[in-house]
């Protein structure tokens, strides 16, 4: 379960409606992370550009991984605009027992920043400059140099 | 004809090429001084598969991806 939205997350209500989509599932653990654009060398914001068909075949690859523990994962990013103390990311794991959920979210964070084909940028002056700095080159990256 | 795509913050429009493999996008592309720091950098998909080899051979209709560092969240 992958969901995109243009500007900021509405963070409340994804959570609350996350939380009641999986309340007769059965499972144990639900265990959110929440990433909020900080106050940070100036910026007043970020903004993001995301590639729908790749994003959408490495999340499924991981909800395959996730469904062979017993698991689910649901994530929800921003694209265009997210101002200062916004919201524009959030991935959850829903699991029988924590460890698992635990885990989970750990791993799938982590290659989310690796892997997933979405870019950012700072606003700042009025204008959208790439985080390049931030940003890690995709696994196999160079072979048309 | 195979199209080309530079994704993300390359500000490059869309390529439309008679190319046969990835060996040959890498030359054309090579000649584009603007592109340099990209090659370097850059994952390439095909029809939306992330590839690791150049000697993947195009046909008509195919369509190449370039994809910069990302850094979601």
């Amino acid at each position: 379960m992958l969901y995109l939205y243009d500007g900021a997350l509405n963070v409340p209500e994804i959570l609350k409606d996350w939380y009641e989509q999986e309340a007769k599932s059965n499972y144990g653990a639900y265990i959110p992370f929440v990433g909020t654009v900080r106050s940070e060398d100036g910026i007043e914001g970020l903004s993001f550009d995301i590639y729908e068909p790749i994003l959408k075949s490495w999340f499924e690859a991981w909800q395959e991984r996730a469904k062979a523990e017993g698991a689910v994962i649901k994530m929800a990013h921003s694209r265009g605009d997210v101002m200062l103390h916004e919201s524009s990311y959030i991935a959850a794991v829903f699991s029988p027992k924590r460890r698992v959920a635990l885990e989970f979210i750990d791993e799938f964070v982590e290659d989310f920043k690796a892997s997933a084909p979405i870019w950012k940028y700072d606003l700042k002056g009025g204008k959208r400059v790439y985080a390049l700095e931030r940003s890690t080159a995709i696994k196999g990256s160079g072979i048309l140099k | 004809m195979v199209r080309v795509e530079f994704l993300g913050p390359i500000q490059k429009e869309p390529l439309m090429l008679e190319i046969t493999n990835l060996s040959e996008l890498a030359n054309i592309l090579q000649g584009d001084k603007e592109m340099h720091v990209w090659l370097e950098n850059s994952a390439v998909a095909v029809n939306d598969m992330l590839v690791s080899r150049r000697d993947i051979e195009l046909k008509d209709g195919d369509r190449v991806a370039l994809l910069p560092p990302v850094c979601g969240g």
